[in-house]
């Protein structure tokens, strides 16, 4: 099975609201796996316990056949699952290329080395210089984050999870707040992303979503309720009734 | 060269002025003012490496300023008195060498971070100041309830201890040791903030869940840098004990903790020299104002009033202009 990240029916309960009920997913290699829903239907909180920012109830979470269900997130982020957040997280006084090289970094697990600069290290930096250029920040690798612009900082957030060089992608709505053009540089971005390794998807935008998916899962009220190739989930009939209406 | 590295290197060098020209024009009470200085600012450099570097609000650090002065006060009294610290079920002595003494207030003030900042760490912002300054209360009124070191009293220790080749106990000799491991300690934290891992720990102060997204926890990147830190500020307690020739439970006090968060807050959060340039205030200021009375940390606090509120990049970001490191 060419499975990198696999859940088996996950659930997450937060008192009596049933945020993820009995979730099975798989990502495999090569695919862009979009997941949609409405707002409140659990994404979030199916992105927590994949990421290992939440523990599920029950149910598992696996990397490449390895059960993960009680690691945390740098455990997971080490196995190669690189995350990227809805709301940029970087470090905003530092230099685009200082907060690629973290993600270098941390996927060579160099962090705890005191003495020589992080700069030098050859090896992290073209990781990380070699991520800038792929999202396009070649040019501002010298810029501290808090200057650029919000489409810059969501293309760094996708340099930062690249320079991880990871087995997998989980991507918290990367077109979130982009313009018309910023969503079409994204979605060519991320196109030609899913080949160095599978990208779970999760966005609002369904023309990047319905451009890019091989397949896509639709999560209602912590269930999902269809799983498909985009023309099959545009012909599901309750899909349709739940989510996407009359215009899709 | 930039401009706050000018500014670095002005301050170190008018540090190490002073006390030559009061050589020069025989004034060793200056030299042991300067002498105070560089040992106060090498405690705010222990401390910069968990507040500027890591972002943690440390009001505890002089557990380790007290640890590393009764290290020495411990070591120098049993070799003053001949008698050992311990014979069972191994010989310890006494010693009044000052590199052993040195080691003996690194390693203790580490493995005491370690203990403090495994506990503090689990909490974040006013919880972790709040454990840490318990942390310090507890060992003040442990040093002020535990006779055999004095107590209350503290413990006087007659010669200064020795660095082979030297002579301690000339002013400006002793200034030479406190400049030396200063400077050594400033490059060990130059080199650190810019290492993978001095860039982690940043990079964890400014966003936790990035850095932990990246595959590395936090949590161990700011407990090393809270021992780090902790063992220097230890450092810095034993040269302070044997340039008094005292130890006293008061070096364990919080208001010493404060003072040594002042120094950095004085000189500039975040800056490499802070600590130089606000322990250099503060001894400056505790000498002139010193003199109109009991109550000169009114002045001190209106100045600190003023830096906060107006001049938040301290004497440095004042002298250099805004902005962190620049890569």
């Amino acid at each position: 099975m060419d499975s990198v990240l696999q859940a088996r029916t996950l659930s997450k309960s937060f008192g009596a609201l049933r945020a993820c009920d009995g979730v099975d997913l798989d990502l495999r290699t090569g695919e862009i796996h979009a997941l949609i829903g409405p707002n409140g239907a659990g994404k979030s909180t199916l992105i927590k316990l994949l990421a290992g920012s939440l523990t599920p109830d029950t149910g598992s979470v696996h990397i490449d056949g390895t059960d993960v269900t009680r690691e945390g997130v740098a455990a997971r982020a080490r196995r190669g699952i690189a995350r990227t957040f809805q709301v940029s997280a970087l470090a905003m006084e530092d230099t685009v290329l200082q907060n690629a090289l973290l993600g270098a970094i941390g996927a060579r697990r160099s962090a705890f080395r005191f003495l020589r600069p992080a700069l030098r290290d050859e090896q992290a930096r073209m990781t990380a210089e070699a991520a800038l250029a792929r999202v396009g920040l070649s040019d501002a690798a010298r810029t501290p984050v808090a200057q650029l612009s919000h489409g810059q900082r969501r293309q760094l957030e996708v340099a930062v999870a690249l320079a991880q060089s990871p087995r997998a992608f989980v991507m918290d709505e990367p077109m979130a707040g982009l313009g018309e053009t910023g969503s079409a540089e994204m979605t060519a971005l991320l196109d030609g992303l899913r080949h160095e390794a599978p990208i779970l998807l999760v966005e609002h935008d369904m023309r990047a979503v319905f451009a890019l998916a091989d397949r896509i899962s639709v999560l209602v009220a912590g269930a999902v309720i269809a799983s498909g190739t985009p023309t099959e989930i545009r012909a599901d009939e309750a899909v349709r009734r739940a989510y996407l209406g009359e215009e899709a | 060269m930039s401009r706050e590295a000018f500014v670095n290197a002005a301050i170190l060098l008018a540090l190490l002025a002073v006390p030559l020209w009061a050589l020069a024009n025989d004034e060793p009470f200056t030299i042991t003012l300067a002498t105070r200085a560089a040992i106060l600012a090498l405690a705010g450099v222990g401390l910069n490496v968990a507040l500027g570097l890591g972002g943690l609000v440390s009001l505890g650090h002089a557990v380790f300023f007290g640890i590393g002065g009764y290290a020495m006060g411990v070591l120098a009294s049993h070799a003053q008195s001949y008698d050992p610290i311990m014979e069972a079920p191994f010989l310890i002595e006494g010693t009044k060498s000052m590199p052993i003494i040195w080691i003996a207030a690194l390693v203790t003030s580490a493995i005491a971070a370690l203990g403090i900042g495994a506990l503090s760490l689990r909490t974040s912002g006013v919880y972790f100041i709040m454990i840490t300054l318990a942390f310090g209360q507890m060992a003040y009124y442990f040093a002020i309830g535990w006779p055999a070191y004095g107590g209350e009293d503290g413990l006087s220790i007659y010669v200064r201890n020795g660095f082979p080749g030297l002579n301690t106990l000339d002013p400006i000799q002793f200034f030479a040791i406190a400049y030396t491991l200063l400077l050594l300690a400033l490059l060990l934290v130059w080199r650190l903030s810019k290492s993978p891992f001095g860039l982690a720990l940043n990079a964890a102060r400014q966003s936790a869940a990035r850095v932990e997204t990246a595959g590395i926890r936090p949590y161990t990147l700011r407990l090393t840098a809270f021992v780090i830190s902790g063992a220097l500020t230890g450092l810095a307690g034993a040269l302070f004990a044997d340039l008094n020739r005292f130890v006293s439970p008061s070096m364990l006090s919080w208001q010493t903790s404060g003072e040594i968060m002042v120094f950095i807050i004085l000189g500039g959060v975040g800056r490499l020299c802070a600590p130089v340039a606000g322990a250099g205030m503060f001894v400056l200021l505790e000498h002139w104002l010193g003199g109109t009375g009991e109550f000169w940390h009114i002045w001190l606090g209106a100045i600190l009033l003023f830096v906060v509120l107006f001049a938040r990049g301290g004497l440095i970001g004042a002298l250099a202009g805004r902005g962190r490191t620049d890569g």
